[in-house]
């Protein structure tokens, strides 16, 4: 129970469909801050306040438990060495694989529970090979991304009571049974970083290091401080001196840390045809050799169609062209609305320019 | 399980009948006490007597009572009201002390270097380091009567001849005391003392500061002067009433019911020590019998607690909560244990409603809820 309408919903459906519930809000910040501060950031003193109050309202006990370390090393820590090393992090899949789904969990299921439950939206089904993970019925809200490095043994040991419905029917259940948190903002963006600056951010860790933006033959266009505020597609924030010679805006299309260099250029350069991915997990039983299905690179991007060939690391030919791909970005694969599995991507293949 | 056991009377106790009686009595009384009139000489008059029982409870003279709204705010004023006594900028206390003692001594202590009174590794604070550390700059020493995580009694005459010795102002934070060891404010040589209206039985709300006539203690909060121009404000005449009947109900049976609630303590500690394995009593002799801390090797703490919870029991890991989440016990490691005993410590406290089938329930559920929150831990 983060606080949010969302599960708060969640917990209320738990209690009516009969289970014994109790409410747990993770304290995941080492000096949480006494109020929450508009809708970005979580997991304020208010935060922890407004679970409580939604525990009290659906009658379960209520506890806060206190992950704040392990957050630290798994997801922020990761987070700043992502960075480091010119790649794009995924915080929330690394929050939910390493710490709700698996030390909150772990946790959980040693003081007696049976699972856990979550307000995210996305949604279970009994398969011939066991718990399915599917799309959520609501498209804008869709979460089954930020859980596709989920395995099937925590699948088994998870409930997501908000998978069939919209965002809006769930703030109107919210009001119709009293909850405070029904109007209350959603949060976004990165927990962590309650004042949304992710530059800031990742300069109060790394500090400034400066360097130069340079074109893809090499040549000096801007300069940076720090390759670590940029990540690969990055439109905004270049601040470059004097535009393309073609007029048209640049993207970052690579980044050296080593180097401490950032290489812009034009869009097409960033539109790729296939994948290359490690480390997958599987959501689904290992389903090796090719296969026809979906590919989704982003929390709230479109999916699309490719071939897939899974074995100890993967790789991806796309139907259609996908844009800005960063190495470390996780790739999660789709069989229809199902979630496969999904892997981190470590290289893209451009897509061929005529000459 | 349906009926419920509470083990943290030190964090609360029910109201004693005494007390509901004296308060139910008291809400029919209309009028201000600082009124001239028959109304407020009515109101004035329980108020006074209320004064008087309490006074006569705890060995003091009644001028020397401030009503309070209960033991934080009592603590507050002592250390708060100790600041400006010229040439002594040293507010003195050890690290077992209650946040409402260490965080008014935090904010009021001038430090040049931040000095504390220390501690031994079985709970007490040390005579010998009190009179090393206490000198002509120390405007106050506080050192509780009664520590409330672990039960253990401190030498408080003894410090406050240190203190006297040294011009310094002695206070006790008595919350745990009374009721449980004997207390006489004028043969301790202690200049103040505080008290809490609700570990006695009495409501939440109430509690008073003893301020000896030796002293004039400066006041912190303003207004039209009540309470010898301590603590201004209306004072509540009903509570004050409780508070009286509470402390004396407590004051007559506190020979017995140390006893009672000895024999209670014993019995529990035996048992825990035949039927748990790795447990370590927290807090040597002397003890307060109405608290008894054990440490559970190879555990968290707030897993036990949770467990004991859902089991029945309500109990404590005796620390402080920091938007709770149980943090580990600043007093076992002002003793000198390590972080991970400090994290697997849990208080059971007594109070005069506990009786031997609360305390030989929780023995028959410790040992496999012990056990389920070791292999948590695991």
């Amino acid at each position: 129970m983060s606080g949010g309408v969302d599960s708060a919903v969640a917990a209320a459906r738990m209690v009516d469909a009969g289970h014994e519930v109790t409410g747990v809000h993770l304290a995941l910040s080492r000096n949480p801050e006494l109020f929450r501060s508009g809708s970005r950031g979580c997991c304020s003193l208010e935060d922890s306040n407004d679970a409580r109050r939604a525990a009290d309202k659906l009658g379960i006990p209520f506890y806060v438990w206190d992950f704040s370390d392990r957050f630290v090393a798994d997801v922020v820590d990761d987070f700043v060495a992502e960075y480091q090393a010119g790649r794009t992090p995924n915080p929330c899949l690394r929050c939910n694989e390493k710490i709700k789904f698996a030390a909150v969990l772990e946790r959980g299921l040693a003081l007696g529970f049976d699972a856990i439950a979550t307000g995210h939206y996305a949604s279970l089904a009994s398969g011939p090979h066991g718990t399915e993970l599917h799309r959520a019925t609501d498209p804008a809200k869709d979460q089954s991304y930020v859980l596709g490095v989920l395995t099937q043994a925590q699948l088994e040991r998870s409930l997501f009571p908000l998978g069939g419905d919209l965002k809006p029917a769930v703030r109107d259940e919210a009001a119709r049974r009293g909850l405070s948190v029904a109007r209350k903002p959603d949060s976004y963006d990165i927990c962590f970083i309650s004042d949304g600056d992710t530059g800031g951010f990742l300069e109060s860790r790394l500090g400034a290091r400066p360097g130069l933006i340079v074109d893809e033959e090499g040549r000096a266009v801007g300069e940076h401080n720090g390759s670590h505020r940029f990540t690969i597609g990055q439109r905004k924030g270049l601040h470059l001196g004097h535009p393309a010679a073609d007029g048209r805006p640049r993207y970052v299309l690579d980044i050296s840390p080593v180097s401490n260099t950032v290489t812009v250029g034009p869009l097409e350069q960033l539109r790729v045809s296939a994948l290359h991915c490690i480390r997958p997990t599987w959501a689904a039983p290992v389903r090796h050799g090719e296969w026809e299905g979906s590919v989704q690179v982003r929390a709230h991007g479109q999916p699309v169609g490719a071939r897939l060939d899974i074995g100890d690391e993967a790789d991806i030919v796309l139907d259609a062209p996908l844009t800005g791909i960063a190495p470390g970005q996780a790739a999660v694969f789709y069989d229809g609305t199902q979630v496969v599995g999904s892997a981190t991507i470590s290289a893209a293949r451009p897509v061929l320019v005529d000459a | 399980m349906n009926r419920r056991v509470y083990l943290d009377h030190a964090a609360t106790t029910p109201l004693v009948p005494e007390a509901r009686e004296a308060l139910v009595r008291a809400l029919e009384i209309v009028g201000n006490p600082n009124s001239v009139h028959a109304a407020g000489r009515r109101a004035r008059a329980v108020l006074e007597e209320s004064r008087e029982t309490l006074a006569e409870c705890i060995g003091a003279d009644p001028a020397e009572i401030v009503f309070t709204s209960g033991g934080t705010e009592a603590d507050n004023l002592a250390i708060l009201g100790a600041r400006s006594r010229p040439g002594r900028p040293h507010i003195l206390s050890a690290p077992i002390e209650h946040p409402a003692v260490s965080e008014a001594a935090r904010f009021a202590h001038v430090a040049d270097a931040q000095q504390s009174l220390s501690v031994t590794s079985d709970g007490h604070v040390s005579l010998a380091g009190a009179a090393a550390t206490v000198n002509s700059h120390t405007a106050l020493v506080s050192v509780q009567w009664v520590n409330n995580e672990i039960g253990t009694i401190q030498p408080i005459a003894d410090v406050a001849e240190v203190a006297r010795r040294n011009g310094a102002w002695m206070h006790s934070d008595a919350a745990q005391a009374l009721g449980h060891v004997p207390l006489d404010f004028a043969a301790s040589g202690v200049d103040l003392m505080s008290l809490a209206g609700h570990k006695v039985g009495a409501p939440v709300g109430i509690g008073a500061l003893v301020v000896s006539r030796r002293i004039s203690l400066a006041p912190v909060s303003f207004g039209g002067g009540q309470e010898r121009t301590v603590r201004s404000g209306t004072q509540p005449v009903a509570l004050a009433a409780a508070f009286a009947a509470a402390a004396s109900r407590a004051a007559q049976r506190q020979a017995d019911e140390t006893r009672r609630l000895a024999a209670l303590r014993d019995l529990l500690v035996a048992g825990v020590t035949e039927r748990v394995g790795d447990v370590e009593l927290n807090g040597a002799d002397p003890v307060s019998p109405a608290v008894c801390n054990m440490t559970f090797r190879g555990l968290r703490a707030a897993d036990l607690q949770f467990l004991l919870d859902r089991e029945g029991f309500d109990c404590s890991t005796g620390s402080a909560c920091h938007a709770g989440v149980a943090q580990p016990s600043e007093v076992l490691l002002a003793m000198g244990r390590s972080l991970s005993d400090a994290s697997a410590c849990l208080r059971f406290s007594f109070g005069w409603s506990t009786t031997s089938a609360d305390v030989e329930s929780l023995l028959a559920a410790l040992p496999a809820l012990v056990g389920q929150a070791r292999g948590a831990f695991a």
